[in-house]
């Protein structure tokens, strides 16, 4: 029974780590598609954090640094989006598709360029990387049954990002339910003609909703390749940005649901990795790479109103003509 | 003007918005040429003209949300530069819009709150935002609840929503675009008196419409806009509505059409017996209907537009599935439980000029020849083989370019490129060739020169002596009046009664639009 | 200020701005290897020699354009349903499946009835993975970009699954299936050629190009000279307007995602039954998606789609070269040129069409006042 709960708790802590990156793109995601426009291309912007961050880390020796880069160039990426889809209301989907391909192509151009191994960076030494917080009085509470183990395994002992994460989520929905700007994104994304008319410049609003989300992507940028990884590798984001999108989907574009759809995302790849060979009574060998397709198949269920009705910001995805 | 500027005040100071040499142009489009307005505080201001003689588009410029060409905008004599809408704020100026700027998942204070949010934080501003607009509802008897979910709230009250929005920061200058258009007779006559209220207390109303009597009405003075120009300024107590309407028209109008009284109608071509008609959200939109129209007739149908009027159509079209009780056209039942679409209703006989041509009538981007077969795609006109036959599809365009005068008489045209009369006579030769029995036919000569407007009422009428039967909507009551045998009138959905040609004057069909059955009759 | 815009006549909308839009993808890209320190004109060059001069070359280069030719087409035929299809590659992968299954039951007959039924087999199961989003927007509200992207996943996913297990070819530890039987191999071009007595060099250019070529002239005639096709454009361009023809939307929206994917499923002829002669994991290698830059610069149409997919076969071809000739720019440049490509003649698809309607309209008045002067 303990080496049950023992079990489960580091799954969770697995889950905690996988659901990070993607949660910093829901949040992204949740702010370009309450402004309006689609945002598919999380993926790529997470993929040029990540070569960013690790190639200025391994560069400088600074994973702070790092972390800045990472949020400059995930921004650039943002303003690309916005360039062709906003400023010259081109198809935001198309735009997206072409920054995903973008990113794949020039994080392996420069990252041959600059290191010469295939596209990879070189492994970054520790004090280049963002290192575990251990919190105060571990080792003390060690000693109280379940308690203590939850508090080393589940909440002490994460990098700065992961907890950054978690201060995103209320911090989302505050911008977004309790401010000016978040009223203002919150129309732009379903009636932009009422912003504009209200004298509020519908163009710099959605470049503005674009841009936080290209900080927050590249700070999950940041997180795979110099906190939770030590390296760039290419292609890293693996798909990571398309599942904060489906989480988006999933958490009806509002931040405290994508969170919790982040997160059962997250337990689902922890949990398979766990599954991965165990014989389970009655269902036999878990055939893992199945388990994987799970949030696509589930996103795809609810789109289709199998398990909810979605309700898309209404103005998602056509560019505002006056 | 000169004076004006010397002594930044003056003369001009008298007129709370003043407009010179205003153009603008959309692509080849010359949407205003050479507009000059002068609009004095206090008094309601009229700007009448047709659809698509640019009224809107001078407001829209007015109110920032367009950029003029070249021109000067002054407001109370000094010279101001509108680039976008919080320009026009900022200088005391507010628009309700025909298409409403509400956003619907909102409540009204937040609506109300948009772009004047009193800080960073909402909180900040929410009450003193509550407190304004508590205090603008009952200045004007507006009754407007500030929690109240916009989605939740009808036409009428969503228009008051966006008057408290126009007023929020005390404007002097007060556009309103078509206001009435969505409106009951009654709803416009309140609407009316909060105008009144306003003009008394010192602000300039801009009043656009394309409804004489409600300049007469309202209005202290009046500008007529035709194909883009000012072409007349009068005050109102000083004109007549035919002298407007011969303004806006470019010539005197006729609004008699020659009619040859025909023999008596002949059988009934189709009926409707219960009708009803409830869209997938739940809203009860048409409401026990009933009616008849015979070979050689023209049943009009009057009603305030979105009283059920499109809905109607395209249940009779087979666009829609009714709901409740039955259509039958020439023998062929259509119930809920039947089968119904536009391919099984056109194949009975019936051919459908569409209200609106550019979301259902046409295909912008497909050439004129494509056009000219849309919904007969699949008849003989496009060849019986296998693949469609490209020289049948154009000789057939070609042919019926010929016969309903469609400029420029080119096939393979876009349909996009071609002017509003002649993409309408493009539907209308299709649907008009194709030997209807019924017709229905939605705004007939809505943006359309006049021209054609009466080219198209002799079709309509030759059909009519040649024993089609016809169902006319149409939001011009005059229309409506000179074209129809009998008259139907909708409100809400229902019906509120049918009149015959005889008995309908103005009036009378007005109480009806509002809901009002006629007395001693029996629905 | 904002003066009118003459409408862009139909000769430069059609080749005038799609060259421009390709030039601006191909300066940007120049101008990033200049930034990595290499000579752009000089990298071009090795790319066409790559992809056309080389002994070889032009054989891989027309093997790459195979796939591109299928894949814009799937792209291609949603586009005129305005639907977009991101699932060309899920489509395709899933394709090879069906190649696959029907090539390994069919082991007992003779090319000529095996063939046909894998390709068939590679159609058809292409077309179940696009029905299946299809489906679900016509008939449920799914957003499709949004569908086929989990569809792309779930394919993966899939096939990971059957090329790890089910499929594994016995004692292998790479993911790949056993291969197929001969019987639905598609010859290679050289060994057509070599039977007519001409010798070209040996390369994975094989019999399905023909396929290709078909398919273009099929695609041509469906979208333009059909009925069907005639329904796909107006469900397109307008589908309230398609309803009130009479034709079925939804019903058309599944069709078109059927043919789609169909489309995409042949590139499974190429790859699998001309090349691979068994399934390998992440055999289509992207294909799917450059199938949108073919379709968005070929403009939908049959001839354009297949000279964007000669370009992408030659930049893929050349890009190979590159890894040989340069230390610092690899084949990975081609996804570059790929993203801006994308970028360019589809996200900025405008960009450069007033300036240049201008530019045309000047041009076109001053002309005529001269002739007229």
């Amino acid at each position: 029974m303990a080496d049950f709960i023992y079990q489960l708790l580091l799954t969770f802590d697995a889950t905690l780590r996988i659901a990070t990156p993607l949660i910093f793109c829901a949040m992204a995601g949740i702010f370009a598609e309450r402004s309006g426009v689609i945002d598919i291309s999380l993926e790529g912007k997470l993929l040029s954090g990540a070569f960013v961050a690790a190639a200025v880390a391994a560069l400088t020796g600074s994973a702070w640094l790092g972390l800045g880069c990472a949020i400059l160039a995930s921004v650039a990426m943002s303003l690309i989006h916005g360039f062709a889809c906003i400023t010259h209301k081109g198809n935001q989907v198309i735009s997206g598709v072409a920054i995903n391909i973008l990113a794949s192509g020039l994080t392996v151009v420069i990252g041959i360029t600059l290191f010469r191994r295939g596209g990879q960076t070189p492994t970054l030494p520790r004090e280049a990387r963002f290192k575990p917080v251990e919190w105060v009085g571990v080792d003390t509470l060690d000693a109280v049954p379940i308690l203590g183990v939850i508090y080393r395994q589940l909440i002490s002992g994460h990098n700065v990002l992961v907890y950054l994460t978690l201060l995103a989520v209320p911090l989302t929905a505050f911008i977004i339910y309790r401010t000016r700007f978040g009223l203002r994104l919150r129309a732009v994304g379903e009636v932009p003609e009422a912003v504009d008319s209200a004298g509020v410049s519908v163009t710099w609003l959605r470049y503005r909703a674009l841009m936080i989300g290209g900080v927050l992507c590249g700070i999950g940028g940041a997180y795979l390749s110099v906190a939770q990884g030590g390296n760039f590798v290419r292609d890293m984001s693996a798909g990571k940005g398309y599942i904060a999108l489906a989480a988006v989907i999933f958490g009806n574009w509002k931040p405290l649901a994508a969170f919790l759809a982040c997160l059962m995302f997250g337990f689902l790849e922890a949990a398979t990795s766990r599954l991965q060979g165990v014989d389970l009574p009655l269902i036999g060998e878990v055939p893992t790479q199945l388990m994987l397709a799970l949030p696509y198949v589930l996103t795809v269920l609810l789109l289709a109103g199998f398990i909810g009705r979605p309700s898309p910001p209404a103005a998602i995805g056509q560019p505002y003509h006056k | 003007m000169t004076a004006t500027e010397k002594t930044g005040g003056g003369a001009s100071a008298s007129y709370a918005l003043e407009l010179k040499g205003v153009n603008k142009s959309f692509g080849l489009i010359r949407a205003n040429r050479n507009i000059n307005l002068a609009v004095r505080p206090g008094t309601i201001h009229g700007i009448i003209g047709e659809n698509g003689a640019g009224k809107s588009t001078l407001m829209n410029i007015v109110y920032g949300m367009h950029t003029r060409d070249d021109g000067e905008i002054l407001i109370d004599g000094e010279r101001v530069d509108m680039r976008s809408s919080a320009d026009a704020i900022s200088h005391g100026v507010g628009m309700v819009h025909q298409h409403f700027m509400l956003v619907p998942t909102f409540t009204v204070l937040e609506n109300v709150m948009l772009g004047t949010e009193g800080g960073a934080l909402l909180r900040e501003g929410r009450e003193a935002a509550r407190a304004r607009i508590v205090e603008l509802s009952e200045r004007y008897n507006l009754a407007i609840s500030p929690d109240a979910l916009v989605s939740d709230l009808n036409v009428g009250q969503r228009q008051r929503v966006e008057i408290i929005k126009a007023l929020k920061g005390g404007a002097k200058i007060l556009i309103l675009d078509e206001p009435t258009g969505v409106l009951t007779p009654q709803e416009a006559e309140q609407l009316f008196e909060v105008l009144k209220v306003l003009r008394d207390r010192g602000v300039a109303v801009l009043l656009i419409t394309h409804k004489l009597a409600e300049i007469m009405e309202i209005t202290d003075a009046v500008d007529i806009m035709r194909q883009g120009e000012i072409v007349g300024h009068r005050k109102t107590a000083q004109t007549s509505p035919a002298e407007l309407a011969e303004l806006m028209v470019g010539r005197e109008v006729l609004l008699e059409v020659e009619r040859t009284e025909v023999s008596p109608p002949g059988d009934v071509r189709f009926s409707a017996s219960h009708l009803g008609y409830t869209s997938s959200q739940g809203v009860v939109e048409l409401d026990d209907i009933s009616f008849e129209v015979r070979s050689g007739e023209i049943l009009g149908v009057a009603g305030v537009s979105g009283n059920g009027q499109t809905q109607l159509m395209e249940v009779l079209a087979g666009m829609r599935h009714l709901t409740a009780g039955a259509i039958n056209i020439l023998g062929t039942e259509v119930t809920p439980a039947s089968e119904t679409n536009p391919r099984i209703i056109r194949d009975v006989g019936v051919r459908h000029i569409p209200e609106d041509r550019h979301t259902h009538g046409l295909i912008l981007h497909f050439e004129a020849r494509e056009n000219m077969i849309l919904g007969l795609q699949d008849s003989d006109l496009t060849g019986t083989g296998l693949l469609m036959d490209q020289d049948a599809i154009e000789a057939n365009c070609r042919a019926k370019m010929k016969d309903y005068d469609v400029r420029p008489s080119e096939p393979r045209h876009f349909a996009k490129n071609f002017s509003g009369g002649n993409q309408q006579k493009i539907v209308i030769a299709r649907e008009f060739s194709a030997h209807p029995v019924v017709l229905l036919v939605g705004q007939p000569t809505r943006g359309v020169d006049v021209g054609a407007i009466e080219f198209i009422h002799k079709q309509l009428l030759a059909l009519r002596d040649a024993g089609c039967a016809i169902l006319l909507v149409s939001v011009e009551l005059d229309e409506i009046m000179s074209l129809s045998d009998r008259i139907m009138v909708l409100c809400g959905g229902k019906n509120v009664g049918i009149v015959s040609r005889d008995e309908a004057d103005r009036q009378t069909l007005g109480l009806m639009m509002a809901g009002q059955k006629r007395t001693g009759e029996a629905a | 200020m904002s003066t009118p815009i003459p409408p862009l006549p139909r000769w430069a909308d059609l080749f005038l701005l799609p060259v421009i839009n390709l030039m601006a993808a191909l300066f940007i890209c120049g101008l990033i290897v200049l930034a990595i320190g290499e000579n752009p004109i000089e990298a071009l060059g090795v790319m066409l020699k790559g992809a056309f001069v080389y002994s070889g070359g032009l054989g891989y280069t027309l093997y790459y354009t195979t796939n591109f030719v299928f894949t814009g087409l799937a792209v291609a035929t949603a586009f005129h349903a305005m639907l977009f299809n991101i699932g060309g590659e899920g489509q395709a992968y899933l394709g090879g499946l069906g190649a696959a299954l029907v090539a390994f039951a069919m082991g007992w007959a003779p090319s000529i009835i095996a063939l046909p039924l894998a390709i068939a087999g590679a159609a058809l199961l292409g077309a179940c993975w696009g029905v299946i989003p299809g489906y679900l927007q016509a008939r449920r509200g799914s957003h499709i970009v949004i569908t086929t992207i989990m569809f792309n996943f779930i394919a993966a996913s899939i096939m990971v699954w059957l090329l790890t297990g089910p499929m594994l070819e016995p004692g292998q530890q790479s993911p790949q299936s056993a291969p197929l039987p001969a019987s639905s191999h598609l010859p290679a071009m050289h060994e057509i050629f070599a039977a007519i007595g001409i010798k070209i060099s040996s390369t994975p250019f094989n019999a399905s190009f023909l396929l290709a070529l078909l398919a273009l002239v099929l695609f041509w005639v469906l979208i333009w000279r059909t009925r069907l096709g005639y329904a796909i454009r107006a469900v397109g361009q307008n589908p309230e307007a398609a309803h009130y023809a009479g034709i079925n939307v939804p019903r058309t929206i599944i069709i078109t995602m059927a043919i789609s994917g169909g489309f995409a499923g042949l590139l499974a002829t190429n790859e699998i039954l001309g090349v691979s002669d068994r399934i390998i994991l992440n055999y289509t290698a992207g294909y799917g998606f450059t199938g949108i830059a073919v379709a968005l610069m070929g403009r939908n149409h049959p001839i354009g789609i297949f000279l964007a997919s000669l370009l992408f076969g030659a930049l893929y071809q050349g890009g190979a070269e590159l890894d040989f000739e340069f230390q610092s720019i690899t084949r990975e440049m081609v996804l570059l040129i790929q993203g801006m490509i994308i970028l360019f003649s589809g996200a900025l698809a405008y960009m450069f069409n007033p300036p240049l309607a201008r530019l045309i309209a000047r041009l076109t008045v001053s002309r005529r006042a001269a002739a007229h002067g």
